[in-house]
């Protein structure tokens, strides 16, 4: 029975997971649609439900076009680089109190380690293109994914200090009382806006910067390969997502006693204001420009997650903080 | 030791951030742009040389096609100078029609502008928020003459077609409604942290070299010289209604995006102002002769287009047909600064500095 | 006068008789600047810089000057840098072909006193060549381009004299009347 649930656990994780990125496209169409004055995809199926499956059934068939001047071997092996880490990231995630793939000691470390490999499938797959904008693509994102790690690392520190854990569930079940978001507040800002600039979403969204760079890295790629871009990026939401819902939204812990809902719905909605935080900010922002990003993330985002470390240490190490932390 | 070459970047004729044909050449070092190099022409279709062959109400609407955001004043350059040519006299009807017409196309043309420029830098919902009250706009020619951008609607004498019942009201009310709209943009836009550091102090140029350039429209008051056609050579009826010029003082992208959007308001003035004086009855056309023959002689006239000076030189010898068409094309004059202004700029300037000039590629291309 | 008392026809008779009109309308108020333009001009750089100054009437009274092709750039070169003149926005630039000639107008304006003046100066059809003013009005680069792609007037000391609108390899001059259309239905 284990050994069968090792096995097809993850598989189902995996059609959850696309599920998901179905609808999350679907949705973030409808949500930005809504926000400007339109209506969004209806033709495709009712309320356009099989719009993106029709799109990716689309990317499916279409023919695999590859750059002559490519680099073929890591032009192929890019977008896999890319996707993979994205859904390995998963299996530390604790969903609710029981569904969860793997609870290790480093958790939360696991995470970061295991996501900055997609930077690296990003800079392959712009260099292989053998294409300019590409290539300026890939190299903004790496800087970019580069520079922010940094806070958003630091910016969870306050919580393993709080905590004394890297594990994801001993995080959880620390917030049984009080969500961290509140004592965390200055983490928890730093940590968002981090995690938009991981995700190379707007105002971070520089990477692909249609009016800059036409489409950033991905400029060559077509058809599936393609897709499995566009998938990396949204099983990235889903897990960004979800750890926000972890680390700083007390995830499965139900507010205000309000235990009447199962573990998972709680975790499901909290989830699903992350995400729509998400869309939100990608209808009302412009985007922001290369230095500035940089001077951002090294000038103001590093020193903020600095002082939420020192502040959150004196809160639990003088006596006198400690009554009311 | 590294060594870093300079790479050649090709942006457009296809780039989505040209607003159209516009092929920039540009030499970068990194992000670091070294040298730009505009190249145009992508979209020339010979305007000049075609009027030489047609008829005076021919040409009107090949001009439709050349600023195709800002197809009314296109109309009246051509029939504005073919009138002051021939000295006719217009009926105030006709007039008042031609200025509600040319202030509405200038506060379409700017919105489409601010949504576009907003779109370049990355923000996407304002865009559809511009195109949604443009439309408004675009329906209420629709009513008047029948087309949405191309519009053929001034005549040398006069208008075509007259405001349908309830048309002076529709406009009205329109006019209210954007103002209150306006609010909306300013809420969004203007105080966006984001947006002033990508447009405040970038781009900027001082009045002499603007005027070296012969820039014109938003792009020469921005550095504070307050020089409005509609102002210093009037035309038409403007000298009946009151309005201010808007001026900018840094010379920067910010103090444009303001001047436009202010431009706005003081359009929307006029057009108020118009709908209030239009004359109950009258009629649209004034005496003109079956066939317009244009004595001989030339004529230069300049009026305010949305983008700036757009003038109309004709040289005619007698005929039905002019001898010389020459426009002064604002967009074309502005394009010229370009190259000045990007030299040493970061490449995500490239976009906001070219799109802050707001150019039509079919005005530059003639 | 007799020409005025007969009512015209329904059609129009062609108007090049409204050219004697023109000749009997009263002294423009414009007369002295174009006189004093004249004048200052002709102190400066000698009785043949300019071959003729005239009020161009239709258009708002616009001063008209008609330059020698050697005095070109000194014309404009005073016109603009001359403190009471200031002549420093080039409006607009045309060039026309009159089939005996060509011409090459400026219009020029000065901002500050809103007054504005059309210089113009005829070349050879056969041999259209001008100094450039693109260092004098750095407007008027993309315009000497623009002339020189439509009309074939080749600009001495011009930066970069190649086509502008029309492919490098085109052959002609379009603007030209004289210029054959590849395709005569267009």
């Amino acid at each position: 029975m284990d050994a069968l649930l090792l096995y097809l656990g993850p598989v189902i994780l995996l059609f959850i997971v696309l599920g998901f990125v179905t609808y999350a496209i679907l949705a973030e169409r409808k949500v930005i649609g809504w926000i400007q004055g339109r209506i969004g995809p209806n033709q495709v199926g009712p309320w356009g439900l099989l719009q993106t499956v029709a799109d990716i059934l689309k990317l499916l068939i279409k023919e695999d076009t590859i750059p002559k001047n490519a680099d073929r071997s890591l032009f192929k092996l890019a977008p896999i680089l890319a996707f993979v880490p994205s859904f390995a990231v998963l299996a530390v995630m604790p969903f609710s109190s029981r569904i969860q793939f793997a609870n290790i000691g480093v958790g939360l470390l696991y995470y970061m380690a295991i996501s900055s490999i997609t930077t690296i499938g990003i800079l392959i797959g712009g260099w292989a293109s053998n294409n300019k904008y590409a290539l300026l693509g890939g190299m903004r994102s790496a800087a970019q994914m580069i520079s922010y790690e940094i806070p958003l690392v630091l910016s969870v520190v306050g919580i393993v200090l709080t905590v004394g854990s890297l594990n994801l569930n001993e995080i959880v079940a620390a917030q049984q009382k009080t969500w961290f978001v509140f004592p965390q507040i200055i983490g928890f800002v730093v940590f968002i806006i981090a995690s938009v600039s991981e995700l190379n979403r707007t105002p971070f969204d520089l990477p692909e910067a249609e009016s800059e760079l036409v489409a950033g890295y991905h400029v060559e790629y077509s058809g599936f390969r393609f897709a499995f871009f566009m998938l990396a990026e949204y099983v990235y939401i889903f897990a960004m997502s979800s750890l926000t819902t972890v680390l700083f939204l007390g995830g499965w812990n139900a507010p205000f006693g309000l235990t009447f809902l199962p573990g998972i719905v709680w975790f499901i909605i909290k989830f699903a204001l992350v995400v729509f935080f998400l869309y939100w900010v990608r209808a009302t922002m412009p985007r922001i420009r290369v230095d500035q990003l940089m001077q951002f993330a090294w000038k103001v985002l590093l020193p903020l997650a600095l002082a939420n470390i020192v502040i959150t240490t004196l809160l639990k190490e003088v006596p006198f903080f400690t009554l009311y932390y | 030791m590294i060594r870093t070459e300079e790479m050649l970047l090709n942006v457009g004729p296809q780039h989505p951030s040209t607003h159209g044909v516009l092929r920039l050449l540009v030499k970068v070092d990194g992000e670091r742009i070294v040298e730009a190099e505009p190249v145009i022409g992508y979209l020339h279709r010979g305007t000049e040389k075609l009027a030489e062959d047609l008829t005076y109400t021919q040409i009107i609407p090949y001009t439709d096609r050349m600023d195709y955001l800002s197809a009314m004043t296109n109309n009246y350059a051509i029939v504005h100078a073919t009138e002051k040519m021939m000295g006719l006299e217009i009926p105030e009807r006709a007039e008042f029609l031609r200025v509600i017409v040319m202030e509405l196309n200038r506060i379409a043309s700017h919105l489409v502008w601010m949504g576009t420029y907003l779109l370049d830098i990355g923000a996407m919902s304002p865009f559809l928020y511009a195109f949604r009250d443009r439309e408004q706009i675009l329906d209420l020619f629709n009513e008047l003459c029948g087309a949405r951008l191309t519009y053929n609607y001034m005549r040398v004498g006069g208008v075509k077609w007259d405001a349908p019942s309830g048309w002076i009201g529709k406009v009205d009310h329109f006019v209210t409604y954007l103002q209150k709209q306006m609010k909306e943009y300013h809420q969004l836009v203007t105080g966006n942290e984001i947006f002033m550091q990508r447009t405040k102090g970038i781009g900027v140029y001082d009045q002499e070299t603007a005027i070296s350039f012969a820039l014109s429209g938003a792009n020469l008051r921005v550095t504070g010289l307050n020089w409005d056609l509609r102002k210093d050579s009037p035309y038409s009826i403007y000298e009946k209604f009151t309005f201010e010029v808007p001026v900018g003082e840094a010379g920067d992208l910010y103090q444009k995006y303001l001047c436009r959007m202010r431009e706005i308001d003081e359009s929307l003035k006029i057009v108020a102002q118009a709908v209030d004086d239009f004359p109950a009855e009258g009629k649209i056309m004034g005496k003109v002769p079956r066939v317009l023959r244009v004595p001989e002689g030339e004529v230069y006239v300049g009026i305010e287009s949305p983008r700036g000076e757009l003038g109309c030189h004709i040289v005619s010898k007698g005929k039905d047909k002019p001898w010389r068409l020459k426009f002064r094309r604002p967009s074309f004059y502005n394009l010229q600064i370009l190259p000045t202004l990007l030299k040493d700029e970061n490449i995500s300037n490239l976009v906001a500095i070219l799109g802050g000039i707001d150019i039509v590629l079919g005005e530059v291309d003639g | 006068m007799s020409e005025e008392d007969k009512k015209p026809p329904v059609r129009p008779k062609p108007a090049a008789k409204k050219v004697v009109d023109e000749k009997a309308l009263p002294p423009s108020p414009k007369q002295p600047v174009v006189d004093d333009l004249v004048t200052q001009l002709k102190g400066k750089l000698g009785e043949r810089a300019v071959l003729e100054g005239y009020i161009n009437q239709p258009n708002d009274h616009l001063p008209t000057l008609i330059i020698s092709q050697e005095k070109w750039i000194d014309v404009l070169s005073i016109l603009k840098n001359e403190p009471d003149l200031h002549f420093t926005y080039l409006q607009n630039a045309s060039a026309i072909d009159y089939e005996t000639h060509l011409e090459v107008v400026f219009h020029l304006h000065d901002l500050n006193r809103k007054e504005r003046v059309a210089v113009k100066v005829k070349l050879d059809r056969e041999q259209a060549v001008l100094p450039s003013a693109s260092h004098l009005f750095a407007a008027a680069n993309w315009n000497e381009r623009e002339m020189y792609d439509l009309m074939g007037i080749h600009f001495t000391g011009h930066p970069e004299l190649k086509r502008i609108l029309l492919p490098d390899e085109w052959v002609g001059h379009p603007l030209r009347k004289d210029y054959v259309a590849l395709d005569k239905e267009v």
